[in-house]
């Protein structure tokens, strides 16, 4: 079924200008997500490979790929990348960017330059993190454990930990830009109660982001001047203390886990109720528990120290504290379950990543009950269980809010659809993979294998090739939209303004917007999510009768 | 049935059961928890997907909905909360009267040595049903000392003791992990622990050619590197008399009161000016960088066979950093 012919093309965020300086210099805040979209997509493929030779390392139990020194060097540089380079900025700098002056009916964030001053930073960080690569890389672990780090790596450790430091303050500058933003840009008529989740949802990361990015980049460099200056703070043998170190690391670590899922829940909650036609069940409740997550979230960080030598009491202080960050995770699952009931559900490629992320998320999230659990934390501190679990939230929560996003707001973005068959098909593809790769590792961990292991004793090997099964099955399931979109570009069916029949103020101008977003500022009068109001589109696929 | 594909790790100490049970109980309420939103979700997508003419109903939510299901997981949560904690407070307090093994980890290897003199390399020899306490300390990273059979696992710090406990159950041969990443070979910093009947574990004791006691080397080493002139078994010391001081509060000349444990006295020897007890003079040389953590370990053993009876106060997990 065609859509209305656009003959001729308006003018857009896209054709307003050509060239690449109109790109590199440019403040507006839409072409930015596209800078952050190419970079970070650079950046996931490298943590992508890294860790494809990490999952055929163990497909025996003898080291016998690479080398051992390679081995640990892989581990830390795919977590590093994925985690500084990918996650972090993934869904806030890209669709955030993109999205959070539209959704708020801003011309532009409140800092244009400084947003195009972030994108500068991330890649200085970047270029340094692959001179860092290329030169030799590091082998820390993503952790940085002293006095390991300090005192006994041969590795690439200052080179890493600058680019580190540096991206920090790209990711400070972005949490800046949306607080101001989202406090003094709104249109009129947006009051706090009218904002879509996505925008709630997207200020806690930010808050976090704030509060929390300065205590890394501050450790990191006691880290760079304990190796470099000699200093004494974390190595016992200098009069520091080693366990100085992981509570500081820890203290933005922790909540950095947020940064990662909170906005994939922000997108999760636009998706599901586009696709259920309903506002969200529990609007207040599903808005405050994102703060609650912000702020409790920054209590917690000691329960990755369990075993590490802290005091009985503190430990059970964190145990606790951990349990209540639990409560308002789990109303967001039961709040997005109810959004279905008596809804109207459509199963587009966005829908079929929310499900996925329900699930996912889900199971990472009761996982993490295990952990938070003193007494069994012991046993599976440090081993697969614990990869396993944090990749269902990274992987399985974040990445898969990242696609699902990424599939929602493409026409926006593009002005293109995406094939919707292969769509589905990847989004089959990512699940089935993901699930078989990370499955495994729960039973790896509780059977007792530990993490960051080169080579490992026999019996562990059935799962072991099960994990590497799954992870060649998912990296299909990544590389298949990266081809479909950059395809679409060219080929997709151009979109309509409103393709979803999506609420929300980034659905009532052009797709691709103008370059001021709208034509005239809008003026809200409406409830987010007034999907009554809204006509559902016409279905691309039939429709029962 | 699953030589080469065991789902379930061998249980062979006495705390491993109190864990598998809490786990198993994880594991079903996670199971069931999961089968409910799935079949929930699979439902409402099957009963609700877009039929023509078929409206989304709209519904605000509801309080009442939101307050139970925060309210009944958080009950659960402290359910869980509290079983583990009561498992971990077990697990973190060494009975008294544990045979003391002490433990030194090293890029990449375990170096025990019993309190008895043996010492033993990646390998540690147990007899069924008694109890063991693991005093352990690292000569440069942190490790960590990992037995997935009896569920244990404590890091292993530079500069500072940690301690571990258990009681095997069962006859066999057992993994020992180094778990926190520590270089190059982490991988390869493995080992076994040996469980043996008692008959079998005293022959294996006799077997052995020692030196003699871990505390008789630290005697040794005492009166070797001068302690005993200031040290001495009567009052007129110039240092405090050692006897019988562990594990019992000591009164710092800065006001502090701290439980002598292992890590005081590791302390008080490395750096004695930073805990100088009350009413003596800070005069006693500085040993950091003279004694080895073996000779330390010996040192310590010896100091704590002054005590008449059996070490008296378990020292907790005794990790405080002074």
């Amino acid at each position: 079924m065609a859509t209305a012919a656009i003959t001729t093309e308006r003018d857009n965020y896209l054709n307003h200008e050509y060239g690449i300086r109109s790109w590199l210099l440019t403040t507006d805040h839409k072409r930015i997500a596209l800078l952050y979209l190419a970079s970070i997509t650079f950046f996931f493929f490298v943590g992508g490979f890294f860790a494809l030779l990490i999952r055929l390392e163990l497909l025996t139990p003898a080291g016998d790929l690479v080398l051992a020194d390679t081995y640990n060097k892989l581990f830390t540089m795919h977590g590093q990348v994925m985690i500084f380079f990918f996650l972090i900025p993934s869904i806030p700098a890209v669709l955030g960017n993109f999205l959070v002056p539209l959704m708020v009916g801003a011309k532009d964030l409140a800092f244009p330059r400084i947003n195009l001053l972030s994108w500068y930073l991330y890649i200085i960080a970047g270029v340094i993190y692959v001179i860092c690569i290329v030169t030799g890389g590091v082998d820390t672990g993503w952790t940085f454990y002293t006095p390991f780090s300090t005192a006994f790596s041969n590795t690439k450790v200052i080179e890493a930990g600058i680019a580190i430091f540096i991206v920090g303050f790209s990711s400070i500058l972005t949490g800046l830009n949306f607080v101001v933003t989202i406090h003094r840009m709104r249109a009129p008529g947006m009051t706090w109660s009218r904002l879509p989740l996505f925008i709630w949802a997207m200020y806690a990361t930010s808050i976090i982001q704030l509060l929390g990015t300065p205590v890394l980049a501050i450790t990191l460099l006691l880290v760079v001047f304990e190796r470099a200056f000699n200093l004494g703070i974390f190595d016992p043998t200098r009069g520091g203390d080693p366990l100085l170190f992981q509570h500081l690391f820890w203290f933005y670590s922790h909540p950095a886990v947020y940064i990662m899922i909170l906005p994939a829940m922000a997108v999760e909650s636009e998706v599901v109720a586009c696709f259920t036609r309903k506002r969200i069940f529990g609007y207040n409740f599903v808005a405050m528990s994102s703060i609650a997550i912000a702020v409790f979230g920054f209590l917690v960080w000691a329960h990755h120290m369990f075993v590490a030598g802290i005091s009985l009491y503190s430990a059970l202080v964190f145990s606790i504290l951990s349990y209540l960050v639990a409560v308002p995770s789990a109303i967001k699952v039961f709040n997005w379950t109810a959004t279905m009931y008596k809804g109207s559900i459509s199963f587009d490629t966005p829908m079929l990543y929310a499900f996925g992320f329900i699930g996912l998320f889900t199971m990472g999230g009761l996982t993490g009950l295990f952990l938070a659990c003193l007494g069994i934390d012991v046993h599976v501190h440090d081993t697969y269980f614990v990869i396993a679990h944090f990749h269902y939230i990274m992987v399985g929560g974040a990445v898969m809010g990242y696609l699902g996003g990424m599939h929602f707001w493409w026409p926006k973005i593009s002005g293109r659809m995406y094939p919707e068959g292969w769509g589905r098909l990847a989004a089959l593809l990512v699940f089935v993979g993901f699930n078989l790769t990370f499955f495994p590792q729960f039973i790896l961990g509780y059977m007792g294998m530990p993490r960051r292991y080169w080579q490992y004793p026999p019996e562990f090997q059935v799962l072991n090739v099960l994990s590497t099964a799954g992870s060649t099955i998912l990296a299909v399931g990544y590389v298949l939209p990266m081809i479909y979109f950059l395809w679409s570009m060219r080929y997709g069916k151009l979109a309509d303004d409103n393709p979803w029949g999506a609420a929300g103020l980034e659905w009532k101008t052009s797709s691709p917007p103008p370059t001021f977003n709208f034509d005239e500022e809008p003026v809200v009068t409406w409830e987010a999510y007034n999907y009554e109001e809204i006509p559902a589109p016409l279905a691309e696929v039939p429709v029962e009768q | 049935m699953f030589d080469n594909f065991p789902l379930w790790p061998i249980r062979a100490s006495a705390g491993a059961g109190n864990i598998d049970a809490l786990y198993i109980f994880l594991v079903a309420l996670s199971a069931l928890m999961c089968v409910a939103i799935f079949a929930m979700i699979v439902v409402f997508a099957t009963m609700y997907r877009r039929r023509r003419g078929v409206e989304a109903e709209q519904i605000e939510g509801s309080s009442a909905l939101e307050i139970t299901w925060s309210i009944i997981p958080l009950g659960i949560f402290m359910i869980i909360f509290l079983w583990g904690a009561v498992i971990y407070f077990h697990e973190r307090t060494p009975p008294r009267g544990a045979a003391e093994v002490y433990v030194v980890a090293k890029q990449w290897m375990w170096k025990l040595e019993h309190e008895e003199g043996q010492r033993e390399i990646n390998e540690l020899h147990v007899p069924v049903g008694r109890d063991v306490k693991l005093i352990m300390t690292s000569q440069d990273v942190i490790h960590s000392f990992y037995i997935p059979a009896f569920r244990i696992k404590q890091d292993v710090l530079p500069g500072r003791y940690t301690t571990a406990w258990f009681r095997a159950t069962k006859p066999g041969t057992y993994h020992l992990f180094c778990s926190q990443y520590c270089g190059t070979m982490h991988s390869g910093m493995i080992g076994q622990v040996v469980v043996m009947e008692p008959a079998q574990y005293q022959a294996w004791l006799a077997g052995g050619t020692t030196t003699g006691s871990l505390a008789a080397s630290g005697d040794s080493l005492f009166q070797q590197l001068g302690c005993s002139t200031c040290h001495r078994s009567d009052t007129q010391g110039r240092g405090p008399n050692l006897v019988g001081i562990f594990g019992r509060p000591v009164h710092l000349e800065d006001g502090r009161t701290v439980i002598a444990d292992e890590n005081y006295i590791r302390q008080c020897i490395l750096s004695p000016g930073t805990n100088v007890p009350s009413g003596f003079k800070p005069i006693m040389p500085v040993f950091q960088g003279l004694v080895g953590e073996e000779q330390l370990t010996a040192l310590v053993a010896y100091i704590k066979s002054l005590n008449p009876s059996p070490s008296g106060a378990a020292s907790g997990t005794g990790t405080q950093n002074p």
